[in-house]
């Protein structure tokens, strides 16, 4: 069984000017369905505005999906309320993209990372701090700047402090939506080998959303490439990157520039008019296009 | 003299921009950079953030914003020193002459007027078109940065089109008055990726049609890759490598620039990524010696004492680095051979 399901996820929301305008809601994720197995990293590509940080958010139910089914361990996530959504939640987390604006500018790096722990009323207070040590070390972070505010960090320091967060309740899924594309390149690389590493060392499994396809081929194993709201194909990364089918993709792929000077790809375009909202079907093993 | 067709259009001497850091001293964000870019060609200045690559664009246009100043150096178009004029002066090459796109058009372009009426007024502020014939040039500039349907996007504000549209208004502005010198700072780095290959040919476009120089200033090796015939690479406001893109990319000589380049993902399936340690210092913090010294897997110990320059590593070559200094370069293997 995989860790999580996805299954018709849709996301609408009202059109500019509320339902007065007439103008129907914008499907922001349109029928979307995926399956994550345990201890995978499932890539989800996709330019600004195609619905993949809607869709990550809708998985831990930061936004409310208009309609379908999210299991997490085989339980309908979407059908909790109350008291069994927070308890479900201590297993799904999430890291942003911005170091800079998610991280609450008044608290000090060790209330950040402890406050997941005391919301849920998880040890003493002692403990707590203790666990907070833990965590710190963790991600590479020295303990001793628990008591620091979060701009005396840099931004890849930063991204660890949101990591740590993350990762105060033990889940074992995570979403992390961009976590390095603010960061500079050479930083980029120290944050995303500590994700991997983490991976490794607590059994996680990921939703990395991304927009570095490059990035998205070396670290993930499987990924899903969304536009306008669908996914439109599902593979093995390397195989989105070898054999792409959908147009799309291969328009998205042949707009990546080359690290060699004098080496330029032809350019494929993919004129929107072109799109054909069609479904997903397995054109060779595992590998499904919306072709 | 030289005649001006040998010389380049653009030549930065010794440029040395500070600012004053809370304790009353002064920090050099841009610290002694020389280049310069010949006509019709581009030049990728590439840096992470604090690597003063941004400050440098804004000393070539003296548009640093006090407490900041330029404190030394020259800056030559066609021959004539920069830091010299008066400002009236200075407004007429700001333009004119030299053309510039940002990362963000938002900031950049005026909110309150249409892009057609801010690019008429920029050919009137240079008296290069009035009325009628200043709205009709706005429409082929318009027309030029492929912006279908000009004449309705003409009468739209920077709000109402899209990231890639109003990226292509900045352009149209920048080479409205038709510069020499086109200088464009992470001009594609809001964009996604579909949309930067398509900014990156029209800029591409633009500078043949226009016989541009181009200055690229970007945090983005494959867009130096793509675009840049010769690269600089700026690390905390001094100039560690210069070399042809080619020469750069196959072969790159300074210890940072190799670490820049392999911390790219390569795409290969399930390798780690290859990170630089630590981070880059703050204004004023770098340390003496190479101020790499701290992050660099090849230092050795004269690294953190003595200051590296620039020296020739090759043809049209030059990497500010102590492995290539032959009076030290022997103790770096003798060092090694320690190890």
């Amino acid at each position: 069984m995989p860790l999580v399901e996805v299954r018709r996820l849709v996301k609408e929301f009202p059109a500019r000017g509320g339902w007065l305008s007439g103008r129907p809601p914008v499907r922001a994720v349109d029928d979307v369905s995926f399956a994550i197995e345990a201890g995978e990293t499932f890539g989800l590509v996709g330019e600004s505005g195609c619905g993949k940080t809607t869709t990550g958010r809708c998985l831990l139910r930061l936004v409310e999906p208009t309609s379908g089914e999210i299991l997490f361990g085989g339980t309908d996530v979407l059908a909790l309320s109350g008291r069994e959504l927070r308890k479900a939640r201590r297993n799904f987390q999430i890291v942003f993209q911005d170091p800079y604006s998610s991280l609450n500018p008044r608290m000090r790096a060790g209330a950040i990372v402890e406050e997941p722990l005391a919301i849920h009323k998880i040890g003493s207070p002692g403990e707590r701090k203790a666990r907070v040590g833990e965590l710190f070390e963790l991600v590479g972070l020295d303990p001793a700047d628990a008591a620091k505010y979060p701009h005396e960090f840099s931004g890849g320091q930063r991204q660890r402090i949101g990591v740590a967060r993350a990762l105060a309740l033990e889940p074992s899924f995570i979403v992390a939506d961009e976590p390095v594309s603010a960061l500079d390149v050479s930083i980029q690389a120290q944050v995303v080998n500590l994700l991997l590493d983490l991976q490794k060392r607590l059994g996680l499994t990921y939703l990395f959303i991304a927009h570095d396809l490059r990035l998205v081929r070396q670290i993930c194993n499987r990924t899903a490439v969304m536009y306008r709201g669908r996914l439109i194909e599902v593979a093995a990364a390397d195989r989105i990157f070898t054999a792409p089918a959908h147009p799309y993709t291969k328009a998205l792929l042949s707009a990546i520039p080359h690290l060699k000077p004098g080496d330029r790809l032809e350019r494929i375009p993919f004129p929107a008019a072109n799109f054909r909202p069609l479904p997903l079907r397995e054109i060779n093993a595992g590998h499904f296009a919306a072709v | 003299m030289t005649s001006s067709s040998d010389r380049p259009l653009l030549r930065v001497e010794n440029l040395r921009t500070v600012f004053p850091l809370a304790d009353g001293r002064e920090a050099a964000a841009v610290d002694g950079i020389s280049f310069s870019i010949g006509r019709g060609e581009t030049l990728g200045l590439v840096g992470e953030s604090g690597s003063g690559k941004s400050v440098a664009a804004l000393s070539i246009m003296r548009l640093v914003l006090p407490p900041g100043r330029i404190a030394a150096g020259r800056v030559e178009l066609d021959g004539r020193n920069l830091l010299d004029l008066a400002e009236p002066e200075m407004r007429r090459v700001r333009g004119r002459r030299i053309g510039f796109v940002f990362q963000e058009p938002m900031v950049a372009l005026n909110p309150v007027y249409t892009i057609g009426y801010q690019i008429a007024e920029t050919l009137k502020v240079h008296g290069l078109a009035r009325g009628d014939n200043a709205r009709r040039r706005a429409l082929e500039l318009l027309q030029a940065v492929r912006i279908p349907d000009p004449e309705r996007r003409a009468r739209e504000y920077p709000h109402q089109m899209s990231g890639g549209l109003r990226q292509r208004a900045m352009i149209a502005l920048a080479i409205a008055a038709e510069p020499e010198l086109l200088i464009a700072d992470e001009p594609t780095t809001a964009l996604d990726v579909t949309v930067q290959a398509e900014i990156l040919d029209l800029l591409r476009e633009m500078r043949r049609a226009f016989s541009l120089s181009l200055l690229l200033i970007t945090h983005d090796l494959a867009v130096v890759a793509e675009m840049a015939d010769r690269v600089a690479v700026m690390y905390t406001g001094r100039i560690v490598e210069k070399a042809r893109a080619d020469v750069l990319f196959a072969d790159p000589a300074h210890p940072y620039t190799r670490g820049l380049l392999t911390s790219i993902p390569s795409g290969e399936s399930g390798a780690r990524l290859q990170a630089i340690p630590g981070n880059v210092p703050g204004l004023g913090q770098a340390p003496a010696g190479c101020a790499f010294a701290p992050r660099c897997r090849e230092r050795f110990d004269p690294c953190t004492t003595t200051r590296p320059e620039l020296i020739p590593v090759g043809l049209d070559h030059t990497a500010c680095c102590l492995l290539h200094d032959p009076a030290h370069a022997l103790r770096a293997t003798a060092t090694e051979g320690r190890r």
